[in-house]
């Protein structure tokens, strides 16, 4: 088959360029080398829909940012993504520092951000009572907000997938030709025709870049850790809390999560691998050490889990938004870092304009349709609805994740769900089982089990996330003598 | 929503819920209802298929499900009604309950009395901020537990324990026997958190090492674990770097604590102890909130279930009586029970004195100590002591002492217990 598109890369960039062209009369696929969609940058960040005061006036990441802000209510809703317009603070320490206070406040205002403020005093304690007494004032910037990012992601995928997109997972791409026009793009398993290829490649946006000749950037891995804190410490701020950055480095952030723990981090780490997600001990003590300047934070025992994101900067410290220079039918969508969770909807525009003028053809399709097609997930239903659902299909009654409160019913729709789950931290992703403060240590054997049923796989071959990360190793000395 | 009555809910029907619910019924309460999540009564007891149980309560040695089909016959014997797969999402004040199952879906209970028994849950990596990568192959103990004893399937092949809690030492056993390697054990204290009893079957009879004042300090391996690295702990339990050494391992089992799971305790706005993390309840089993009871593990980590199920039957005994006397309550005041010199803590945290014959108290001490006498004052003069061989943390103490202590001197409102050397006297 020859499509007009073929997008690589299915994290939030990806799935946001392959919703927007699902708006038109095109064939689109989209190429992802794991075995789930959102497993790179996507997956792991600070999941801030950012206002846009901190980009640099008239650079990509400003405007696109701010015009993603604006768009995400909409998008959330479409997409029933769980968004908090919450808003953010900067927080400044000292004195000294207010005039930098004043300057990102201004640089928002030419940026189009609405609403910033500088907040002090009694106002500012009583807006977040348990910042600590040296924070003396703060940038306010009440369109800030949070989002789930793998939730963001997965539902734009899934709605362009609704809308005629093909998705194609586990396939690596490893070279690219183009011959008489036409984009030839090799995987392990296959190849796929495109008059059009949109680089959405995240970390990996300079090798594709390279396989089509084209080597006019590179993308540098800088590391972000971060540690989770039990939903008990959720309420500890009510906004997002940033620091100013000063002598002292660019700080960390404080923020409640959409779905209710506390997020504290991350550092910043330039680091030579691409898959090294590894946390580190002075990482971890670095941004709990940085961010109680700005709250006094639970007990480290309170922590759930640590983890870390690796963000993909180009060396041009901008978003790479723009044809190749050898060929301009190959669009890069490159360099995303922060904002890119937040601009990802102006970016699907602005690469899908992109390619109208390098000649792609755009008729609008009648039938799109902007919402995904799935309902409220069950654990945002009220008592009434969820009773409703659980007379139909009794399994929204049993519980299977006790920390999160997650039935069987959400795992079996996350398995069957338009892009469904195949693996333990794909469920997790999608249902939260797993997400709590056990980590699944009660609930993890059920997990498997359902997936070994409903994928018709032995449970040997149920993997954490997909490659070789089974998570059991074969039977029982007494398993195997009763099997034979 | 669906809204029912009854006298009695218990929330977990693990040895504790049953021994509530039993004696519960054996004091003439009818309308009992147990509240279990899993899909059947019994707790964590089924997939504990290793013997040692039973030996306080029945005077015999059982195995986990022996000791557990004990209670259930019983339960079942007495008529006593319990929902299972069924989850209590919230408990709120007035004792409300809101529970969840496939049969009801939503609905409420409105008790007169409640006993809560919902058990523990494993402390994890998080807790303990391992550093490292995120690979498959990182269990705690108890969930390695199910899968090998419940689901016949091995989490791995060479394997490397951390932390020597009881589970951990009895993982270690059970993953040898499977023909795993069993690497090591580390623990981060100089001594294990774990019964003598299980270091000697579970360890020592099998070779495997115990490394003592050893931590994980970095996780290695991208999809599957490939490795730990361990380093020794100086005396403030930090990592000495230089004594790095890398282990390769497949498996690393967590074994570093257990937390009574008390969430529901604390949406209710039940005052909970910060050193057990379990409710303050007095020698009633009664916690702040009236006509609510807790027993087992949810009030703090027993080594022993035999224990657990006298904690339970206690809490269930009183639970019926004060359904049955509901109005009158206990005149006079409480009495605390401060936890002195080398006690980390003591359940009950207060007795109300009604004239009791006996008060039982468990506590566990902050150290090893050899030689040492328990001694018990009463607004600080000595008026019980008991003397041991050797105590250790990981071996929770009881004590029965006379409730006639209680009034001698007058007018008691303090009882301290602590720990003395035995020369030292006072
Ligand atoms: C620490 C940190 C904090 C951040 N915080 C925020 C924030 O608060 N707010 C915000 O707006 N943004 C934030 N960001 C930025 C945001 O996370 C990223 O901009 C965004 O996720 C980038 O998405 P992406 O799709 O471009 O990249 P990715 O999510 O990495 O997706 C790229 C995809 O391409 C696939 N791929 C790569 N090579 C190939 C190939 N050869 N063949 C097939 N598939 C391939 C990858 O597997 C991956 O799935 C943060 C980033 C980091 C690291």
């Amino acid at each position: 088959m020859l499509y007009d598109v073929v997008v690589i890369g299915a994290g939030v960039t990806g799935a946001f360029i392959a919703r927007e062209l699902s708006r038109y009369e095109l064939k689109v696929c989209m190429l992802e080398k794991e075995t789930d969609v959102s497993m790179g940058t996507s997956k792991a960040n600070s999941a801030i829909v950012h206002a846009g005061f901190d980009a640099v006036p008239n650079s990509l990441k400003a405007q696109l940012n701010v015009r993603g802000n604006k768009r995400m209510p909409l998008i959330a809703q479409e997409l029933g993504v769980d968004f908090k317009q919450i808003g953010s603070f900067v927080l400044c320490h000292s004195k000294e520092d207010i005039p930098k206070l004043e300057e990102l406040m201004k640089r928002g205002i030419s940026n189009g951000v609405e609403g910033l403020e500088i907040i002090t005093g009694d106002r500012l304690k009583a807006m977040e009572p348990n910042i600590t007494a040296e924070s003396i004032a703060a940038l306010y910037a009440p369109t800030a907000g949070i989002i789930c990012p793998y939730e963001l992601t997965l539902h734009a995928a899934e709605n362009a997938v609704e809308n005629g997109v093909d998705l194609k997972l586990g396939h690596e791409v490893t070279s690219i030709r183009f011959d008489s026009n036409i984009f030839i793009i090799s995987s392990a398993q296959d190849e796929f025709k495109a008059k059009f290829i949109v680089n959405a490649a995240g970390l990996y946006a300079d090798t594709v870049s390279m396989m089509a000749g084209d080597n006019s950037f590179s993308i540098k891995p800088r590391r972000g850790e971060y540690v989770l804190f039990d939903k008990a410490h959720g309420n500890l701020v009510n906004r997002v809390i940033f620091q100013l950055p000063s002598a002292k480095g660019k700080g960390v952030l404080v923020t409640p999560t959409v779905d209710g723990n506390l997020l504290v981090g991350p550092n910043a780490e330039e680091i030579q691998d691409k898959q090294d997600t590894a946390t580190t001990c002075s990482g971890l003590s670095e941004i709990l050490r940085t961010a109680s300047l700005s709250v006094s934070l639970p007990s480290t025992g309170d922590i759930i889990t640590s983890f870390a994101g690796l963000r993909a900067g180009a060396d041009t410290g901008d978003f790479i938004i723009r044809a190749s220079e050898g060929n301009k039918r190959f669009i890069h969508a490159a360099g995303i870092e922060s904002p890119g969770l937040t601009a990802a909807p102006a970016i699907g525009e602005r690469v899908v304009k992109l390619l109208e003028e390098s000649g792609l053809r755009l008729v609008q399709k009648t039938n799109y349709n902007p919402s995904i097609k799935y309902g409220k997930a069950a654990r945002h239903m009220t008592g009434d609805e969820l009773n409703k659902l659980i007379r139909q299909h009794p399994e929204f009654g049993r519980i299977v994740c006790r920390c999160e409160k997650i039935t069987e019913g959400e795992i079996l729709s996350s398995i069957h769900r338009t892009i469904g789950a195949t693996n333990l931290d794909a469920v997790k992703r999608r249902t939260r089982a797993g997400m709590g403060r056990c980590q699944g240590g009660f609930c993890s054997s059920r997990v498997v089990e359902i997936l070994s049923r409903e994928l018709k796989v032995p449970a040997e071959e149920i993997t954490k996330f997909g490659g070789n990360s089974r998570l059991l190793m074969g039977r029982t000395k007494h398993n195997l003598e009763t099997n034979c | 929503m669906n809204v029912k009555k009854a006298d009695l809910v218990i929330i977990g029907g693990g040895p504790a819920g049953m021994a509530a619910a039993i004696e519960a019924s054996k004091n003439g309460i009818r309308d009992i209802l147990i509240l279990e999540r899993e899909n059947n009564l019994g707790g964590i007891l089924h997939q504990c298929i290793h013997n040692g149980f039973g030996l306080h309560y029945f005077g015999e040695e059982l195995t986990g499900p022996e000791y557990a089909w004990r209670f259930i016959d019983e339960v079942h014997a007495r008529n006593i009604s319990y929902y299972v797969e069924t989850t209590v999402i919230n408990f709120g004040p007035d004792k409300t309950i809101t529970a969840i199952n496939s049969q009801e879906g939503l609905f409420i209970i409105k008790p007169r009395a409640v006993v809560l028994a919902m058990g523990c849950r494993e402390r994890t990596r998080g807790a303990l901020n391992i550093p490292g990568t995120r690979p498959a192959g990182i269990y705690t103990a108890g969930l390695a537990q199910k899968f090998v004893n419940m689901e016949g399937f091995m989490p791995g092949k060479s394997v490397v324990i951390l932390g020597s809690g009881d589970i951990g030492l009895i993982m270690a056993r059970r993953m040898f026997l499977e023909g795993a390697q069993v690497k090591m054990v580390c623990e981060l204290m100089p001594y294990s958190g774990g019964l003598n009893r299980n270091i000697v079957q579970c360890l020592e009879d099998f070779d495997i090492p115990l490394r003592l004042k050893h931590t994980v300090v970095a996780i290695h391996g991208k999809e599957r674990l490939e490795g730990v690295t361990i380093a020794q702990v100086d005396e403030h339990r930090k990592p000495i770097m230089e004594t790095c050494e890398t282990v390769t391992c497949d498996t690393l089992l967590l074994s570093v604590g257990l937390i009574p799971e008390n969430e529901l305790t604390r949406e209710a706005g039940i005052i909970v102890d910060r050193r057990t993390s379990g409710p303050v309840v007095n020698d009633c089993m009664e916690t702040s909130m009236e006509g609510v009871f807790a027993c087992g593990n949810v009030v703090h980590v027993h080594d022993l279930v035999d224990y657990v199920s006298r904690e339970g039957a206690r809490a269930g005994e009183c639970a019926a009586a004060y359904i049955t006397a509901e109005g009158d309550k206990a005149e006079g005041g409480e009495i605390q029970i401060t936890a002195g010199k080398c006690v980390r803590y003591t359940v009950p945290q207060k007795i109300v004195p009604k004239g009791q014959k006996n008060i039982r108290l468990f506590f566990r001490v902050t150290d090893i100590f050899r030689k040492v006498k328990i001694v018990v004052k009463a607004n600080g003069e000595t008026v019980f002591e008991r003397k041991r061989n050797k105590v250790t943390p990981g071996e929770m103490e009881s004590l029965e002492i006379p409730g006639s202590i209680l009034n001698s001197p007058t007018n008691v409102n303090e009882l301290l217990v602590e720990v003395q050397n035995i020369e030292e006297g006072q």
